[in-house]
């Protein structure tokens, strides 16, 4: 197994994928399920189904993934250096570009623009998760009091993670769930 | 070096705590900008928006972006290290024993709350944009106008994005960026 391939394909992955998450499947599909032959379309289901509930960046950890059964634990480390790579190189030559424009008064209206898109589309992310992470009393009760609880005190978001992974577990224990 | 070292231990943070997906990041960014004040929640919206429109998963473009403004390049490439490092390791932890993870039941249950946690989260971190983008306190501060708050213009195009994303079955499947741009065409525009 050639290193160099399983980078060049994930950094392939990583400049065609444009926002994350379910954007990349196909993307994956084609380049790592048809072209490579490195993993079937179930495995690849079941690495992105982890990826998802497992912490960090859900492309990232489905790279590691495959990198590992193509070409062991060095390999896991290969695909996810190919997977940010694209994105290291051109965040940061727009970053630079960027800082040197940012005085001027065209460029902040532009972004005072841009600013009210991206609250629309947090919006409309948190509208599709609310659907898959909300399915009952319990969790509609954990979701709000972390919202209202962080909206408030200026505690880190570690705190809630931990207490919610406990919750889920008590609420479960406890017959809660799915009422 | 010290301030790459503590960019690096934020990000490994992020990355270990970050549950579903590159957005789930978001709420631990705002918490980083309140403690270190490495960079305002207005840059913030700003490189989540750059995030959005350029090629990359979401979640490593703004640890790049965020590395970036603290450090240089050296601080781009240590956040983004940082970020994907609990991954890589729990990763190849998980993939020895992959169908007993998917099926335990402590598992499945502390995910049945981790969920409703990353929303609720992305939702308060979601608070903050909109605090800045569709509001003007600073104004009101200056003025004592209640009717300053509200910056008029910016509701309008919230309502009307709001609509076009949600509302019209056609533009719904758009990408992102298309209503990026068109927001930035909108601010310059109309002097936001």
């Amino acid at each position: 197994m050639n290193l160099w391939t399983l980078f060049v394909s994930f950094a392939k992955v990583g400049v065609l994928t444009f926002g994350g998450g379910y954007a990349m499947i196909p993307i994956l599909e084609r380049e790592i399920v048809d072209q490579q032959g490195w993993a079937s379309s179930e495995e690849l289901m079941d690495y992105y189904a982890v990826g998802q509930c497992t912490p960090g960046v859900i492309a990232v950890n489905t790279a590691t993934f495959i990198g590992r059964k193509v070409a062991g634990t060095v390999g896991g480390v290969v695909a996810t250096a190919g997977v940010v790579f694209p994105s290291v190189v051109i965040i940061c030559v727009i970053a630079g570009i960027l800082s040197n424009f940012a005085d001027i008064p065209a460029v902040q209206s532009a972004f005072a623009g841009i600013r009210v898109c991206v609250c629309v589309l947090i919006f409309n992310a948190v509208v599709k998760l609310w659907k898959a992470a909300v399915p009952d009393k319990g969790a509609l009760v954990l979701a709000l009091l972390v919202f209202i609880l962080s909206v408030f005190l200026k505690l880190s978001p570690v705190v809630f993670v931990i207490f919610c992974a406990l919750a889920g577990i008590l609420l479960t224990r406890l017959g809660v769930r799915g009422k | 070096m010290i301030l790459l070292l503590r960019l690096f231990w934020e990000f490994f943070k992020t990355g270990l705590f970050a549950v579903g997906g590159g957005m789930a990041t978001l709420p631990f960014l705002y918490n980083i900008s309140d403690s270190t004040g490495w960079f305002t929640h207005a840059q913030l919206a700003d490189m989540i928006a750059v995030s959005e429109s350029t090629p990359g998963p979401i979640g490593v473009n703004m640890a790049t972006y965020v590395g970036f403004t603290t450090a240089g390049i050296p601080g781009a490439i240590t956040a983004t290290v940082g970020l994907v490092t609990p991954s890589v390791i729990i990763i190849l932890l998980i993939a020895r024993v992959l169908s007993a993870f998917r099926q335990n039941k402590y598992v499945d249950a502390a995910f049945y709350g981790l969920r409703p946690c990353s929303v609720g989260l992305i939702a308060a971190a979601g608070l903050m944009v909109v605090k800045i983008a569709l509001f003007d306190f600073d104004l009101f501060h200056q003025t004592g106008r209640l009717l300053d708050v509200f910056n008029v213009r910016a509701l309008i195009l919230a309502a009307v994005l709001l609509f076009l994303t949600r509302g019209v079955k056609k533009l719904k499947k758009l990408h992102p960026v298309v209503y990026i741009l068109a927001s930035a065409v909108v601010g310059i525009v109309f002097a936001f």
